[in-house]
């Protein structure tokens, strides 16, 4: 479904990304973990299509497409849905009506009939039972005041919504208590299929216990330095990241 | 040059959609502006004697006074000799109700799309509609009728209703308050007056719609409200103008009257012709608009969406004279291209426990420049006075301009004044964020900024709302991305 290659992408003339290669098949759940700054954030808004970024080398190709010749909203109308990790305040614009702006551009580009009222309503219905989300909130200016919770379970609400094919879920779990993450993680899983891909970016290996991955990533300095399955995720647990750091840096060439 | 700017050079808006003129026969005044002009006009609208007298003397004041320069404002002042100060489609006699009004008449504003054809309006809204210098057609005349309310063309009320004229004309813009004021005193040519009885709440919304169609003439109208004690009565006025090379003069005055418990709700959606992209052409819209609550517990709130016009100057204002009254604005006021605005209120408060409410949000983009101009007033005796100002100013781009005068004068301690003011950007991350859920650029701007004036866009009435909605994202449209 997604595959990268070699994929180079700086800001404001600093590499950050050096060459990333990952291939993400149907129905699979991938983790990507790494220490602080190694560009996991930044592999997702490059995927999504955040401006700042500059590719400077490499492809990626989603579906048989081209992702990057795509305009961000192309691409989430082609099933890109990006969690962010710092969801963003629009004053005065609900969520209800946000979402209803959102859903029939993306039905309109798939050549859809846009959603009456009705039909909207009782999908946000469905919708808001499977990520437990208050109507009120959604017709609160959106993200405006959410706690940090909040904000999270609302991207998570959005996704459901939107019904995308790859979901890209960048710390996530950050700011939630146990009980929301298990609620979170819960709708994650409801809304996976045998035709969705997600990639789940994480510190912690704390939700990894509940969307379980296929397979885990390290990123570091903007290289995916080591891949496994969901007990490399353990390990990084138990022992950290520098016995990573200590490998790659001592093997690294300039 | 920064992305922001590259963006910014390819500004490209969407034309103006009501730029099309139409050609009819029309009765006009010669050219320029003296005594003889104002007779003439005064004549063909067959009117008293009192108002040819009024008009000639706020004609000797104006004369004597200076186009006033404070504005934050700069454009090549307007010969006024060059102008027309009246002009007329050709009518054979007045048509009485909607049926007699010219077809061609009924077309432009079908075109404009404004139903003339009572049936077919399912809200409900009565209209006078004004073209260049004369009211052509009142809706709903004989519905409000039954219920002792008055809503006609200004020409009209002049001769079926001349006490009320005589007694509330000019009580609340004198002719000689400014320069725009007096001339549109002296020149004036029509407009809509309409009054509520004491004690009835007017059952539809009553709306005028101004349109200038013939070159080289000012557009001068006067509108004229009246709510008497205890009645209640909503106003909505619309605008727009053909797209024209030269710049256009549109110097209208507006006067509301509030009697005791009385509630008069003004909205206004301008959408005069800005000017195209090169700041070439455009209306210099400088109106004065001004409202008494002049009984206790009356209340008179001001609404308005400013999306055109090359220039404007303008402050809806209120005089606060009985005891417990308010005053409100509510103002969106877009500026984009080389479009200047500089717009605000007056709130005068004079009665004790009066109260005051502005909410301004600005929006620049393009190389405009957008003005807010509000002044506090506490006189002496007004105990307890109140007043909140909220001003807010959103930039699009760094090429355009958001300035904040607030004045603030206070002669009775017991006032309670506040004032808050913020300056943002439409964020990049914003429109990223719509973008990633597959909202197109042009969309996520739309919805930002309606956002942003939702607190204004809640004052509107509903289907004015909704245009007025359209016709925010219609001035931004190409100012990002
Ligand atoms: N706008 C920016 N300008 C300059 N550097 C940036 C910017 N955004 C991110 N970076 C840098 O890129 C690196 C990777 O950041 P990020 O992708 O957010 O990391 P992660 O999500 O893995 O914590 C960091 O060193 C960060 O400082
Ligand atoms: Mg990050």
């Amino acid at each position: 479904m997604l595959s990268i290659k070699n994929l180079h992408a700086s800001i404001e003339g600093t590499p950050i990304l050096r060459g990333i290669n990952l291939e993400v098949k149907a129905g699979e759940v991938h983790a990507i973990m790494g220490p602080n700054g190694s560009g996991k954030s930044t592999l997702a808004s490059v995927l999504a299509g955040r401006e700042e970024y500059e590719v400077t080398e490499g492809e990626v190709i989603f579906q048989g497409k081209e992702l990057l010749e795509l305009s961000p909203e192309d691409r989430a109308r082609e099933g890109v849905f990006l969690a962010f990790q710092y969801p963003i305040e629009i004053p005065g614009v609900s969520t209800t009506n946000f979402l209803r702006t959102a859903l029939n551009q993306v039905r309109e580009y798939r050549g859809l009939e846009p959603l009456d009222a009705v039909k909207f309503l009782s999908l946000m219905k469905e919708k808001m039972a499977l990520v437990e989300i208050d109507q009120k909130l959604l017709s609160r200016s959106l993200n405006e005041g959410f706690s940090g919770g909040e904000k999270k379970r609302n991207e998570i609400f959005q996704m459901a919504m939107l019904e995308p094919v790859l979901s890209i879920l960048d710390e996530t779990d950050s700011g939630l208590d146990i009980d929301a993450l298990r609620i979170v993680s819960n709708g994650v899983n409801k809304l996976k299929s045998e035709k969705t891909a997600t990639i789940v970016v994480t510190h912690y290996q704390r939700l990894l216990d509940y969307i379980v991955p296929d397979f885990v990533h390290v990123l570091y300095k903007g290289r995916i330095v080591k891949s496994g399955t969901k007990e490399l995720a353990l390990e990084l647990e138990e022992k950290g990241y520098d016995w990573i750091k200590e490998e790659v840096d001592s093997t690294a060439t300039v | 040059m920064s992305k922001d700017n590259q963006i910014l050079e390819d500004l490209n808006s969407k034309e103006y959609e009501h730029g099309w003129s139409v050609n009819f026969e029309t009765d006009e005044a010669p050219l320029g502006l003296n005594e003889d002009i104002i007779r003439w006009i005064s004549t063909k609208k067959e009117e008293p004697l009192w108002l040819l007298e009024w008009r000639l003397k706020a004609f000797k004041t104006w004369q004597a006074m200076k186009e006033p320069e404070w504005a934050n404002v700069h454009y090549a002042k307007m010969d006024l000799q060059a102008l027309r100060y009246y002009s007329a489609p050709k009518q054979s006699k007045k048509p009485k109700n909607i049926n007699e009004v010219d077809p061609e008449l009924i077309a432009i504003y079908e075109r404009l799309g404004i139903s003339l054809n009572e049936q077919k309006r399912l809200q409900g809204i009565a209209i006078d509609v004004v073209l260049d210098s004369v009211s052509v057609a009142t809706t709903f005349k004989e519905t409000l009728g039954m219920l002792g309310i008055i809503f006609c063309s200004f020409s009209e009320a002049v001769k079926e209703h001349p006490e009320l004229i005589q007694k509330y004309l000019g009580s609340v813009v004198p002719m000689t308050d400014n320069y725009y004021a007096a001339l549109n005193a002296a020149v004036f040519s029509d407009g809509s007056f309409c009054y509520i009885p004491k004690g009835v709440r007017c059952p539809m919304e009553l709306s005028t719609y101004f349109r200038i169609n013939a070159a080289n003439t000012g557009q001068f109208e006067r509108t004229l409200i009246v709510a008497d004690d205890s009645s209640y009565v909503s106003y909505l006025e619309g605008c727009t103008a053909p797209q024209r090379d030269e710049n256009q003069l549109h110097a209208a005055v507006v006067e509301i009257y509030a009697g005791a418990h009385a509630e008069v709700k003004y909205s206004t959606v301008q959408n005069w012709f800005p000017g195209d992209k090169d700041g070439k052409g455009g209306i210099f819209n400088f109106v004065t608009k001004r409202g008494i609550c002049a009984g206790d517990h009356s209340k008179i709130s001001w609404t308005q969406v400013e999306t055109g016009s090359a220039v404007t100057w303008k402050y809806p204002s209120c005089i606060l004279k009985g005891d417990y009254s308010i005053g409100e604005f509510y103002s969106v006021a877009v500026t984009n291209n080389y479009q200047q605005a500089d717009t605000g209120t007056k709130m005068i408060h004079i009665g004790k426990n009066t109260k005051s409410r502005i909410v301004s949000k600005g929006i620049s983009a393009g190389k405009s420049q957008n003005s807010y101009r509000g002044q506090v007033q506490v006189m002496k005796r007004a105990h307890n006075a109140r007043n909140f100002s909220q001003c807010d100013s959103l930039l699009m781009g760094d090429q355009c301009g958001a300035h904040t005068f607030p004045y603030i004068d206070i002669a009775n301690p017991s006032a309670k004044v506040e004032h808050e003011a913020t300056t943002s950007k439409i964020g990049e991350d914003q429109i990223f964020y719509c973008n990633q859920r597959g909202i197109a650029t042009e969309d996520a701007v739309a919805l930002i900024v309606n956002g942003y004036a939702k607190e204004v866009l809640n004052q509107l009435p509903m289907e004015f709302a909704v245009e007025a909605q359209k016709l925010l994202a219609l001035t931004l449209e190409g100012s990002v991305g």
